[in-house]
């Protein structure tokens, strides 16, 4: 089971769809609020079909209507509970062809990778963006090895072989491996 | 802890030196500049501390003698070592090691974010909280994780306070432009879309800022002004709200001059009720700069050992907080994000 809520939006699960929906902050003024909910829901919907049409397995997106995307519910287990090097290398290779695609995850963590039917899918785009920048890539890389830091002991090994996989498809990994380093030193959380 | 520091704070505008204990801020005397026209001139503003540097130290001294603490008690000086106005903060830290030497006392340098949150941990009951830091130069969103203090979302180009004051500037309203603004909101009858500039976990203001003044081309001054407030405070509650769901705490602390705002308070305090967390604002006296917060995070680290050579006191404008080792919080001190992985 993977569903959380967070911050932004709910999800559940009915007929073996799974519908994400934006919940109304009260905080905000209601126009703006609406307004910001519904950008971001277009956004995540199209930025889900980017990746699969770059070769990332990402849910099959049914239908968008103003808040909420109902899509494909892949009843599979979360990487951070199944992980070893040979699937932080494939972890490796999606990435890598998701940058090469100029997409930015956002939130990549083992708890938003499923592995499903024996492939991996990539899910929660509600943080992603479009940009083909080093320091983008390398924030994204990032955020993936600190929650292979905190919450795997084998860490360094999966560091190492999602390495592999991200220099075998990105011709950039590198320069983006190097700015990971980098980024590490500033202790910046991103 | 034990001891009583004298503080220096005067990162921009706000010259202020205090002496505190762990009890109590035992006195504090300020100094503002103000600008004649337009905003902060960092030369005219470091002109100021250095003017008034004696005026304050001797101030606060004579304060805190009247209340029975004499100056042969203070056992170190602390200063805002950043990050602030180059200027400003090379004054202030001339006056803080001539203190230092005189009275034979070490020195300790203070980052001025930190002192922000520290001094609002110690006036409110917040314990670990997601601290939201806005004024004029910073807008931060920072809390405690393994040894020290992360920024988990700032701005990407000016800070709020800032934002709020180039749009005032142009519009023909005074310095500092908050509280004018937050007057004409609230007789507003419109909401005018802006640029609303969230990426993942940092904000941008100067684009607002330009955008407001736009439209005020085609508006009243209140709904631009209101349009504005909603839209900015909107963007900073989103990320501090991230950042609660993020780290797993529950307590929100509010800092900075910004955040004397009430429509940013109230924003807040409905977020937090939603999650149900906590929310903390500390007196207004300890929101924005004032010298009780470098005293008192000067007190901190003076207990933990956590004091500089002379040599070694440099200023530095670019003082980012998660480059401080937090000496100060007991070793076994787990934010809540540890705990529950």
């Amino acid at each position: 089971m993977y569903l959380t809520s967070g911050a932004e939006a709910t999800v559940r699960v009915e007929d073996d769809i799974l519908i994400k929906e934006r919940v109304p902050k009260n905080y905000r003024l209601r126009e703006l609020d609406e307004r910001i909910r519904k950008e971001r829901t277009k956004a995540e919907a199209r930025l889900l079909s980017e990746a699969r049409r770059a070769g990332v397995p990402t849910p099959i997106i049914y239908d968008v209507e103003n808040c909420t995307i109902k899509m494909q519910y892949l009843d599979g287990t979360a990487l951070k509970h199944v992980i070893d090097e040979d699937l932080s290398e494939q972890i490796g290779i999606l990435v890598a062809r998701l940058h090469e695609a100029g997409i930015i995850h956002g939130d990549l963590t083992t708890s938003n990778l499923i592995l499903f039917n024996e492939k991996i899918y990539m899910i929660d785009f509600g943080l992603s963006f479009f940009d083909s920048s080093t320091e983008a890539h390398g924030v994204d890389v990032h955020v993936l090895f600190q929650t292979f830091e905190s919450t795997h002991s084998n860490h360094e090994k999966l560091i190492d072989a999602f390495c592999r996989g991200y220099r075998q498809e990105f011709k950039h990994a590198d320069e983006v491996l190097e700015r990971v380093k980098e980024i590490e030193k500033r202790g910046r959380y991103a | 802890m034990k001891g009583t520091v004298l503080g220096i704070e005067g990162t921009a505008w706000n010259l202020s030196a205090s002496i505190v204990n762990e009890k109590e801020v035992i006195a504090e005397v300020s100094d503002m500049y103000r600008p004649s026209t337009g905003g902060i001139h960092p030369r005219e503003a470091a002109q100021h501390h250095a003017k008034y540097a004696s005026y304050v130290v001797k101030g606060v001294l004579e304060e805190a003698k009247k209340k029975g603490v004499d100056a042969s008690q203070i056992d170190a000086i602390s200063f805002s070592q950043g990050p602030g106005l180059g200027a400003c903060l090379r004054t202030v830290a001339t006056a803080a090691r001539m203190l230092a030497i005189s009275l034979d006392v070490p020195l300790v340098g203070v980052n001025h974010c930190l002192a922000h949150v520290e001094v609002g941990r110690w006036k409110t009951p917040a314990t670990d909280p997601v601290t939201l830091y806005v004024s004029g130069a910073n807008s931060q969103v920072l809390a405690y994780r393994m040894g020290r203090y992360r920024v988990f979302g700032e701005t990407l180009d000016i800070g709020l306070g800032n934002a709020f004051d180039k749009f005032a500037r142009s519009a023909g309203l005074g310095h500092p432009g908050g509280p004018q603004i937050e007057q004409f909101a609230r007789n507003a009858s419109n909401y005018i879309p802006l640029p609303y500039v969230v990426k993942g976990m940092d904000l941008s203001f100067s684009g607002l800022s330009t955008a407001a003044t736009e439209a005020l081309k085609n508006n009243s001054m209140e709904d631009v002004c209101y349009s504005f407030q909603e839209t900015a405070f909107a963007m900073v509650v989103e990320v501090t709200e991230r950042a609660l769901a993020h780290t797993g705490k529950s307590e929100v602390l509010l800092a900075g001059g910004v955040g004397a705002n009430m429509r940013l308070q109230e924003m807040l305090d409905i977020m937090c009720t939603e999650r149900g967390a906590s929310f903390y604002v500390p007196e207004k006296r300890f929101m924005g700069d004032n010298g009780a917060m470098i005293a008192y995070l000067g007190l901190l680290m003076y207990d933990s050992g956590n004091v500089i050579d002379i040599e070694n006191s440099h200023v530095n404008p670019n003082f980012r907080p998660d480059e401080v080792d937090v000496t100060w919080l007991p070793k076994d001190f787990k934010d809540r994000r540890q705990t529950c992985i």
